[in-house]
């Protein structure tokens, strides 16, 4: 390529006490080019972005910008010369709306801003409510939030930390019509993903990260998928061959004409949910988020109330007006979508934030906490479920993504749950990592657990479920058998095509 | 040009006991300035202020007997502000604990009531308590905020008390001064060291302090309170009742004003009277977060505005210092402090034009 590179990275490392997050990285970046970085759990890419972005500061090496070295002090520095970023975790003001949200960074009225945020949403179908308070939207609506955001300000180079896990697979399609958009207009794009089709599919350069370095620049389209995560995880991906399930047990769950009115405008009304869900089975709800799935999880995990006892019941007992605690006391555990401010607080430790749920399980005496007992649990889960983490004191808000979903994932598999609901179980974990988490999910189910998983990833529903739902506009289709139906089935349910 | 605060990775250990220092110099500078502008002995006002707390034991005990109250009620606050309820009123139900604990001896003046001071520190305890819990009902009911009613609550218990003083409860014998008549002896809090003022509501206050201690570092109480502060969802994701933290949080803070009110009435004034508002409900949230909500930040906290407190009384009568520049001292120093304490564990960052 003759014309320099728009963005270098010249030998740029990073480290946070005692861990190299980045080592000696070589990147280059063209105009009209869309670069993937890919790489495990912790491998250091989210860490790569924000030194690009300004938010974090190398302690050595070069970064250049159209063949100029620059500095960026914080994100404002990199903003100005046209550099934009979605982060992986989000960084939206929750008592705002999103107008509000957005205008914060970028100038204009709020009237022309919300207009733009329609306009912009429909041309590349990432549509959102711009008067929309962000705490009531799904993980998925804020994502687009981000991106329009970001759009607004029209970067030169755009920088996005796992746009897609949290989108549904129809909005990915906008996603990449729009980014090939903008690409063919010059625009420079740096994607991280951890889905590796998505990858073979936009990218025309890929550079690998493991353990903080560089491994190696490919051709995604020249790869494919098993050995690209060859080329992450350093060594042959393990075959996953499971036993067929067991005939179901006992009944565990049960929801009786579940309905529940919206919270607000933007929320979704519940219609007469029928469910059930027995030991020893996987149950998957397929559906776009934004359906009602939110609103479906908090009314099972009792984070919202039901207005009858007995439109859910749990081990037998109506369970509609108990509170979470009530219902983990029966047996019953939880993952849900949010991992950072809900299933985990990012200003403690993970030990503390194994306290959070597993707290029944001998870490209190007389009330008080037993640290040693609240540390051995949390080692236990680290080393049963590969977090990568220097330990328990950690603080959960410094994890990587992906680590810090096998934490939770980990803690709450821990609780030997009779009974487990699982938002998104493999959102931004990387495919050695979720292929992980699915075959414990598989053997969690085979001693006898019953769960329900809430996924927009079809290959995952399919992979472990018997039987799979869908939700569309809060209803709940009829149960279909996962072998005598076809993914293309289940997606015609998810645009509402056939109920 | 812009100035910006980046938060540090660490705060160093060297910083955390210097600032303090520079702060108490900074503040000795800028008043040396200030009182010799107001052609005052500059190095007389200093010496008051500072020093004098510390040179005689009866102005050291005086320090004591101030650090009860803020202690006391500071750390019950401190407790409802890590679950972010904020109780803004600790004055009103200060207050009221003082009247409750009054109506005993108000009403039995020579003192034949059974366990007359249990009885009244449990009165002040209550009233102060029932009195936050309102706050409390209001908002878990209807969502009211606990800020505006807590504050608003504060201004009716003033009302209240100069009712029963200009009414009911003024001495007869008092030449229609608005206050009771004097406590019986034995509705007085014993005395901790003879000769001082200073009384066993500091031991009170010392294990308040234990207890916020125990409770927020290592129960589970505590973890759950902290963890509806810090996040919300997630507490709500856990099961942790809201509604209880917030009873919670109020309660445990109306508790402590109740107990330091009424510690108010039975030690150093001997009587309940309109000076019993003397803001002490105010200063102790100055004094949680100064202490940085901390159980042990607050114990040094508490004392280092007591300190400021007395030295200003003793500038004013010794060194001749207006009220006002006495004022103005305690909020350099404060405002010092917090100063050199945002510099720890903030940097600040001057925005330069980037190159290219
Ligand atoms: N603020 C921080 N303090 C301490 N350690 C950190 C901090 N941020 C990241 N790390 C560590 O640096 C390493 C790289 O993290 P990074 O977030 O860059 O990973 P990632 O490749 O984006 O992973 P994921 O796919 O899970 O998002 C991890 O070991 C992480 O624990
Ligand atoms: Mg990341």
């Amino acid at each position: 390529m003759s014309q320099p590179a728009l963005l270098r990275l010249a030998k740029v490392s990073k480290r946070y006490g005692s861990v190299q997050a980045n080592h000696e990285i070589d990147l280059e970046v063209h105009s009209g080019s869309i670069h993937a970085v890919l790489g495990e759990n912790g491998a250091g890419k989210s860490t790569l972005m924000k030194l690009i972005y300004g938010v974090e500061q190398p302690d050595a090496g070069k970064i250049h910008w159209n063949g100029q070295e620059v500095h960026f002090a914080r994100p404002s520095d990199a903003q100005s010369l046209g550099i934009g970023m979605v982060f992986q975790h989000f960084s939206l003001f929750e008592t705002l709306s999103v107008v509000q949200n957005v205008s914060l960074m970028v100038p204009g009225k709020p009237a022309e801003l919300a207009q733009k945020i329609t306009d912009l949403g429909d041309q590349f179908g990432l549509s959102v409510d711009p008067h929309a308070m962000v705490h009531r939207l799904s993980v998925g609506e804020r994502q687009r939030v981000e991106i329009i955001r970001c759009l607004l300000l029209n970067p030169k180079l755009l920088i996005l930390d796992e746009p897609t896990s949290v989108l549904p697979p129809q909005s990915v399609r906008r996603l990449f019509e729009t980014l090939r958009k903008l690409q063919a207009d010059g625009m420079a794009i740096l994607f991280i993903s951890h889905k590796l089709d998505e990858i073979r599919e936009l990218c025309e350069t890929a550079s690998v990260l493991r353990g903080g370095e560089v491994t190696g620049r490919v051709d995604p389209r020249e790869h494919d998928a098993r050995s690209l995560a060859q080329l992450m995880i350093g060594r042959e991906m393990p075959n996953v061959a499971h036993a067929a399930p067991r005939p179901p047990g006992e009944e565990r769950l049960r929801l009786n004409a579940l309905s529940h009115p919206r919270a607000s405008r933007f929320g979704t009304t519940l219609e007469d949910i029928d469910l059930k869900l027995r030991s020893g089975e996987i149950v998957g709800i397929a559906g776009i988020s934004g359906n009602g799935q939110q609103e479906l999880a908090a009314l099972i995990s009792g984070e919202t109330r039901a207005q009858e006892p007995g439109m859910i019941e749990i081990m037998g007992k109506k369970v509609g007006q108990l509170g979470p605690m009530a219902r983990r006391k029966l047996g019953f555990a939880f993952v849900p979508e949010e991992r950072l401010g809900r299933g985990a607080v990012p200003e403690m430790s993970l030990a503390d934030n194994s306290l959070l749920t597993a707290h029944s399980r001998s870490m209190l005496s007389r009330g008080f906490i037993r640290r040693s007992v609240e540390r051995a649990f949390t080692r236990e889960c680290i080393d049963a479920f590969d977090v990568r983490t220097p330990g328990p004191d950690a603080e959960a808000g410094a994890m990587s993504g992906g680590n810090l979903q096998k934490f939770i994932l980990g803690r709450e598999i821990m609780l030997s749950p009779d009974l487990m609901l699982v938002s998104q179980p493999t959102w931004g974990v990387d495919i050695g990592a979720a292929t992980a988490i699915r075959r414990r999910l598989l053997d969690m189910r085979d001693q006898g657990c019953a769960i329900l998983v809430i996924s927009e990833e079809m290959d995952e529903l399919f992979e472990m479920c018997s039987k799979l739902h869908v939700l569309h506009k809060g209803q709940l289709s009829a149960a279909l058998d996962a072998a005598d139906t076809t993914p293309q089935e289940i997606g015609r349910y998810m645009i509402g095509a056939v109920t | 040009m812009k100035l910006r605060l980046i938060r540090r990775d660490s705060a160093s250990r060297l910083a955390m006991f210097t600032a303090p220092v520079l702060a108490l110099v900074l503040t000795c500078v800028a008043s040396l300035v200030l009182f010799s502008a107001l052609g005052k002995d500059a190095g007389a006002a200093l010496h008051a202020l500072l020093l004098k707390p510390f040179l005689s034991w009866y102005s050291f005990s005086e320090v004591l007997l101030k650090m009860a109250p803020l202690l006391l009620i500071a750390q019950g606050l401190a407790i409802g502000f890590r679950a972010n309820v904020f109780n803004i009123g600790a004055e009103g139900q200060f207050i009221v604990g003082a009247l409750c604990a009054s109506a005993l001896p108000v009403y039995f003046p020579d003192g034949n009531f059974p366990m007359m001071l249990p009885a009244m520190i449990a009165f002040g305890a209550l009233g102060g308590t029932v009195y936050a819990l309102i706050a409390a009902a209001l908002r878990t009911r209807f969502g009211a905020s606990e800020i505006l009613v807590t504050l608003m609550m504060a201004l009716i218990a003033v009302q209240i008390l100069n009712y029963l003083l200009l009414g009911p409860w003024k001495d007869p014998r008092g030449f229609n001064f608005p206050q009771t008549v004097m406590f019986p002896d034995n509705a007085m809090l014993p005395i901790l060291f003879d000769g001082t003022r200073t009384n066993i509501s500091l031991i009170f206050s010392l294990l308040a302090s234990v207890f916020a201690y125990l409770m927020m570092q290592h129960h589970f109480r505590g973890y759950q309170l902290r963890t509806a502060g810090l996040a919300p969802r997630a507490a709500l994701y856990a099961g942790f009742s809201a509604p209880r933290m917030v009873w919670l949080g109020l309660g445990l803070g109306g508790l402590a004003a109740g107990i330091a009110g009424a510690s108010e009435v039975a030690g150093p004034l001997g009587q309940l009277q309109r000076s019993v508002t003397s803001g002490y409900g105010y200063a102790a949230i100055i004094v949680a977060y100064v202490g940085g909500l901390n159980p042990l930040g607050i114990i040094a906290s508490s004392f280092l505005i007591s300190v400021i407190y007395i030295g200003g009384d003793s500038a004013t009568v010794s060194a001749g210092l207006p009220v006002a520049a006495v004022e103005v001292f305690q909020g350099l120093l404060l405002f010092f402090y917090l100063l050199t304490f945002t510099l720890i564990r903030f940097r600040i960052e001057i925005d330069r034009k980037v190159t290219a």
